[in-house]
């Protein structure tokens, strides 16, 4: 299916095998810390590690270079592949040690798996905690082009447009990143503007909403409009809520936009330019994935993601089934290196 | 078809016949203009719509507020439509409000024509807007 | 206010040959003291010392999100006479009910009702008082109007109470909720009001607002009533997957569910993703018997203002399609200002057929009118 078509992974998670893993990327004051105080896990609740979505049967193992070469990157014959950890940094209170924890994950994903595969790049993950430690670590990181994106979650401390974020944004311009916007939470609030729901069904299911209040408050604030430049990658967000969501904003708009006056052109028009999205997984049945993807009104949005190991397709069925076969050459391959400024050129390392 | 000009004060709009359509009639300062008072979007009538400025913004945070008194917002849903124009703010191409020129003329002058005057008694001392439908 | 005259003459969809159904009519009282002869002396003074206490910080009625108007009304909706839109029956009957020929007209009563108070206890006598305001005051004065019951949601055993004392009751067609709630509604605080109106037969509509006490995303707080108008649509997107994912269709089998400008043109992503989530965490939720989009589709009616916007018109013709036509109803939501005209709500590109169940077949099977 993806044969010959030199396909670029926008959405892998590697599996931070637990705290112990991060202690050489640690300083001796964290490492103390972690052991002292027990700091055992850090995974988070927004992927319960047996939940069946979080890790597909066989794709139990997911914590070393080589699962990942021997379930994906070899058979599926990728040209590369965005590695993004999911470790719970971003639920940790303290800054300071979210700081320390964050720096450590991003040493350990060049370490264990930059280095050690050459098809291989990866998210800088972000302490959002503190805009300066955000900042701080894009500073610190994308010297090494094989970094190629900025990740946040989806549900924040703070909505993601407001204006403490941007010197973030700009940090990211500065570099050439696109902003990833990763499904999860940093629990800094119910999963729901309503509270918090009984069944992780229903958590996993608010990441979608989270994306919808998420780009409205980009869109809103003004940061779209402000930094045209500013890439924003929506990764695992489902896809098909997004044109439902841009036509009530617009319609919105078009009667009070007095009140952002900024946004002086169509939200879907912004939308259209800037934001670009991973397609697993795809809420759609297969019969209607073609008038969902032609609603967007665009074939430069969608980039392709296998989500590995998450569970969103069974067997080699990678690509959402429906998808259109004109589509390929862009959705596998043509809208990422289109997105990722540093895809384009031959990675190089620079300490 | 005219109107008293000394009906419509400055700042102040009025919703007339003209060729058998409403029309509103808005006194900018002493100019006026003359929509037809009917929204493009569902039809509401703007003469009970709100009149505001117009506010732009060269970047987030920053609101430049001018021309006040010269946008008329739909009761409705808002949309807001430039009184000098007809234009809609946020697609002033392909959304508008049909204008009719308009103008003031003596009763004098009236009386010579070419216009006829459909719904007032004319009178030599007074002014008049003339719209052109 | 200079514009009290309709801008038409009185005219009705032509295609709304089985009746104009209006599903969403906003009355409101006068002053607040209207409620008075149904509230005790103990609440009557309640009311008037502390006030409506919503889970906001604002008193007054001052919504946290300042409107795009005021009382996020039509400009041209004031009275005459005075007072506030839609508080007048005779101007409600002149600019909606006669003005499009509306046959029949659903109430849905919104603040200062009471709903979803930070006391319970006063929420209860409010939402009576409210019940009994209704039927004073509209339904007995005008038969083309039916009252909503409103319950204090939050308290599932006394807005059952509320329900039991209205069952029977052909004045009201519905029970009121809105759909921001202290809690997701599929929890079981709140099966007591769908078993109440499961057995009274009544449909419970969800009408979008309310203030649930919790940030109004779930990554804090927005910062714009644009963001506040996106947002009801996002919290009713939750609330859905509360009902369907809980079991609360399997437990009330005869339950039906009506979103009240909610917008509807998520509600199939919102199966699909249901759907898509469920097959891989089934063992999670074995009480979920069938798919999580057919329980949608059997139990959950939309109303239809404010409808989304596409870009091209054909692409809410497939949005309508996926939802089933049989299941959207419409709705005005006079008077506020992003009021929807009957005349010109709904495309011309939907069949005569169709427009004729929304604007009135679907909600005559629904409410049995």
């Amino acid at each position: 299916m993806l044969a010959g078509h030199k396909a670029i992974d926008v959405d892998v998670h590697p599996v931070v095998p637990g705290t112990a893993a991060l202690l050489p990327y640690l300083d001796e004051f964290w490492r103390d810390q972690v052991i002292e105080r027990g700091i055992n896990t850090l995974h988070s609740q927004n992927y319960p590690p047996n939940a069946p979505l979080t890790v597909r049967e066989d794709w139990k193992k997911a914590s070393t270079v080589a699962d990942l070469q021997q379930q994906l990157l070899d058979p599926y014959g990728l040209d590369m592949a965005i590695v993004t950890p999911m470790l719970g940094v971003q639920m940790v209170f303290n800054a300071d040690m979210a700081r320390a924890f964050t720096r450590a994950l991003n040493d350990w994903t060049r370490a264990e798996w930059l280095d050690k595969d050459a098809r291989l790049r990866a998210s800088i993950v972000l302490p959002m905690h503190d805009p300066e430690h955000a900042v701080e670590e894009i500073e610190r990181l994308a010297p090494d082009r094989r970094f190629v994106q900025a990740m946040i979650l989806v549900m924040g401390e703070t909505p993601a447009g407001k204006r403490q974020h941007w010197k973030v944004y700009e940090a990211c311009i500065r570099h050439g990143l696109p902003l990833a916007i990763h499904a999860g939470s940093s629990f800094r609030h119910p999963v729901t503007s309503v509270g918090w729901p009984s069944w992780y069904l229903e958590q996993y299911f608010a990441s979608s909403q989270g994306f919808q209040s998420t780009l409205g408050s980009l869109i809103t604030e003004g940061v779209l409009s402000k930094y045209p430049e500013l890439k924003i990658v929506l990764l695992e967000s489902g896809v098909s809520w997004l044109m439902p969501f841009l036509y009530r904003l617009q319609k919105t708009w078009k009667g009070v936009r007095f009140e952002i006056p900024w946004v002086d052109r169509p939200p879907i028009q912004l939308v259209r330019d800037q934001v670009r999205l991973s397609c697993q997984p795809f809420d759609a049945p297969p019969d209607v994935v073609p008038r969902v993807v032609e609603m967007l009104g665009s074939d430069d949005m969608l980039m392709w993601a296998s989500d590995w190991p998450h569970w969103q397709y069974d067997g080699d069925e990678a690509i959402p089934p429906g998808m259109p076969a004109a589509l390929m050459p862009k959705l596998l391959r043509g809208n990422a290196l289109a997105t990722y400024s540093r895809l384009r050129a031959p990675a190089f390392v620079k300490e | 078809m005219v109107a008293r000009a000394a009906d419509i004060p400055p700042g102040e709009h009025k919703r007339v016949e003209a060729g058998g359509r409403p029309v509103a009639l808005f006194n900018l300062g002493g100019e006026f203009f003359a929509l037809v008072d009917k929204c493009p979007h569902q039809g509401a009538s703007l003469c009970g719509g709100t009149i505001s400025g117009h506010v732009t913004s060269p970047e987030p945070g920053v609101y430049h507020y001018s021309r006040r008194g010269e946008m008329v917002r739909c009761p409705w849903h808002y949309w807001e439509f430039d009184i000098r124009t007809g234009q809609s703010w946020f697609d002033p191409q392909k959304v508008k409000v049909r204008q009719y020129p308009a103008h003031v003329e003596s009763g004098a002058e009236l009386q010579q024509g070419p216009y006829k005057a459909e719904t007032l008694p004319v009178t030599v001392e007074d002014n008049y807007v003339v719209i052109e439908t | 206010m200079n514009v009290i005259q309709p801008i038409r003459g009185k005219s009705k969809p032509p295609a709304a040959t089985l009746g104009l159904v209006d599903v969403d009519i906003h009355p409101r009282m006068k002053k607040p003291t209207d409620l008075n002869p149904w509230l005790s002396k103990r609440w009557q003074e309640y009311l008037a010392t502390y006030g409506i206490r919503a889970r906001h910080g604002f008193t007054g009625g001052q919504p946290p999100f300042p409107k795009a108007q005021p009382l996020a009304c039509r400009r041209d909706a004031w009275p005459p006479t005075g007072g506030t839109p839609a508080s007048d029956i005779d101007f409600l009957r002149f600019q909606l009910l006669d003005q499009y020929g509306v046959d029949m007209g659903v109430l849905n009563p919104l603040q200062p009702s009471g709903q979803g108070d930070n006391n319970n206890e006063f929420s209860a006598a409010m939402a009576h008082a409210v019940n009994e305001w209704q039927l004073a005051e509209w339904t007995r004065k005008d038969s083309r109007l039916r009252a909503s019951v409103v319950v204090p949601y939050d308290d599932g055993p006394a807005s059952a109470k509320e329900i039991n004392l209205r069952a029977g009751d052909p004045n009201f067609c519905q029970v009121l909720m809105m759909s921001r709630t202290a809690e997701p509604c599929g929890k079981s605080r709140y099966w007591p009001i769908y078993e109440a109106a499961e057995a009274a037969g009544l449909p419970v509509a969800f009408h979008a607002f309310g203030y649930s006490g919790w940030a109004m995303t779930n990554g804090g707080w927005p910062s714009f009533y644009i963001e506040e108008v996106s947002e009801h649509a996002v919290s009713a997107q939750n609330q859905l997957a509360s009902l369907v994912v809980e079991g609360v269709f399997e437990r009330f089998p005869k339950l039906k569910v009506v979103l009240i400008e909610c917008g509807f043109a998520w509600v199939p992503s919102v199966a699909w993703r249901l759907d898509q989530s469920w097959k891989r965490l089934r063992s999670e939720v074995p009480h979920l018997r069938r798919k999580p989009s057919e329980y949608i589709r059997d139990h959950v009616w939309v109303s239809t203002q404010p409808m989304e916007d596409p870009e091209r018109p054909e692409h809410i013709l497939d949005i309508m399609e996926w939802i089933g036509w049989d299941k959207i109803l419409f709705a005005s939501d006079y008077p506020h200002w992003d009021f929807d005209d009957p005349l010109l709500a709904l495309s011309g590109a939907i069949s005569a057929e169709k427009r004729r169940d929304i604007y009135g077949g679907n909600a005559i099977k629904l409410y049995g009118l």
